[in-house]
């Protein structure tokens, strides 16, 4: 179905444009024609589908879920729902404290945090489309798994001690008081069919409004590695045998602020360009879950010891990510 | 009237304050239209996702810029 795109791509660039088949330059356009045409596609389509399913979640009703949950299945719920709920990083703040004083462990709230940037359906379509369904799945994995573990490590080593005053006395009030403000999250009337298409058709509007340049910065960058670094360049030189390599895309990484919708194209050329795929996904990560403008917000509510805790329990996590999956990907993705 | 607009400041929020003091002179209704960016205060009224909107003190908005027709019905107009 999705060759359509190709042919698309195939008469624009070298029908209408005139370009040579086979030269870098023409590579590289069709490769920007055939992606951006593609995943715009998609993402209205998709956004608009998972729309419609998912109008009636809201951050109260996931709090509602969330809270008083064994801690165990709390940290995959904190995880798995920072994937699916909507959620705009502007709101990482309101969120952190509207958990935090219902008395939700620190760890449970960032495990939503974490795994938010990581996983949302943008990322997952676009992987899907430009990598296929299992390399899709292992990123999903991952992504919880970053989540759930930096959170049960904050909890382990008792990271609530180093909130900001305001935030630990909610957090005391709450966990003093269990049943404090636990009303259910019933959100008035039930929607009808026509509630959630409206409510899909400006989601529809606000994600593809937001996101659209980035796909296309993303794209551009990636059909630019594509057509102009030789095959098998990276793999000569930044092989899965050269374990520096790893920390190396981490704090590569590190500056480079970006969401997963600028990332992923990119992320397509290094792994067809020979990157190892653990190498890949450490500087990925690196990029998209942390990054200095989302700590900066979290020190209103954090001292820098545990600013200072969760930026390296991040960076060793996705080292982990890039040694493991660079272990394991030749057996994960073969003949891939 | 006193109107809050509750955010820590990204740009959705600087569209509602904006949004909402437009519709204001355009009723003619005399509001203070403030950004609150702190915290705390934005705790205070439980408010999770930005930017919200609280007509002296009470929150009657919260998620999203709010179209025109809620901000008239939240002045009264």
């Amino acid at each position: 179905m999705l060759a359509i795109f190709t042919r698309l791509a195939d008469w624009i660039v070298y029908t209408l444009m005139g370009f040579q088949e086979g030269t870098r330059l023409a590579d590289s356009i069709h490769f920007f024609v055939e992606d951006t045409t593609k995943i715009l596609v998609l993402l209205v389509v998709m956004i608009y589908v998972i729309a419609l399913a998912r109008a009636s979640l809201n951050l109260e009703k996931v709090r509602h879920y969330i809270q008083h949950r064994h801690r165990v299945t709390g940290y995959f719920m904190g995880s798995g729902f920072g994937a699916i709920t909507p959620f705009c990083s502007c709101s990482s703040i309101p969120l952190f404290l509207g958990f935090t004083s219902a008395g939700i462990p620190l760890g449970v709230t960032m495990a939503f945090l974490f795994t938010s940037p990581i996983i949302n359906e943008v990322a997952v379509i676009m992987l899907w489309s430009l990598l296929g369904w299992q390399f899709t799945l292992v990123y999903v994995v991952i992504g919880v798994l970053v989540g759930v573990t930096g959170g049960m490590i904050l909890d382990f080593l008792r990271g609530e001690r180093w909130l900001q005053s305001f935030a630990a006395k909610a957090y005391q009030q709450a966990e003093t008081a269990p049943q404090g403000e636990a009303e259910p999250a019933e959100s008035g009337p039930k929607l009808t069919l026509s509630d959630r298409h409206e409510f899909a058709v400006a989601e529809v509007k606000e994600i593809v409004g937001r996101i659209w340049k980035w796909v296309i910065v993303g794209v551009a960058l990636g059909s630019a590695l594509h057509g102009f670094v030789p095959e098998g360049w990276f793999a000569e030189n930044l092989g899965s045998g050269q374990w520096w390599s790893v920390p190396a895309a981490v704090f590569a990484g590190l500056p480079l602020y970006s969401n997963a919708t600028a990332v992923i194209p990119v992320m397509e050329s290094l792994i067809v360009k020979g990157l190892p795929v653990g190498t890949t996904l450490a500087f990925c990560m690196s990029t998209v879950a942390a990054s200095f403008p989302e700590f900066i917000m979290l020190k209103q509510v954090m001292q820098y010891r545990l600013l200072g805790l969760i930026f390296v329990i991040l960076l060793i996590n996705f080292m982990i990510v890039g040694w493991v999956m660079n272990g394991v990907s030749p057996w994960l993705f073969s003949g891939a | 009237m006193r109107i809050e607009v509750l955010g820590t400041g990204c740009r959705k929020c600087d569209n509602t304050a904006t949004a909402i003091r437009e519709a204001a002179e355009e009723l003619g209704i005399e509001a203070e239209v403030e950004k609150v960016t702190d915290p705390s205060v934005i705790m205070q009224y439980q408010v999770m996702s930005t930017p919200a909107v609280a007509v002296d003190g009470k929150l009657q908005h919260s998620g999203s810029v709010p179209t025109k027709e809620a901000i008239t019905s939240m002045l009264g107009g």
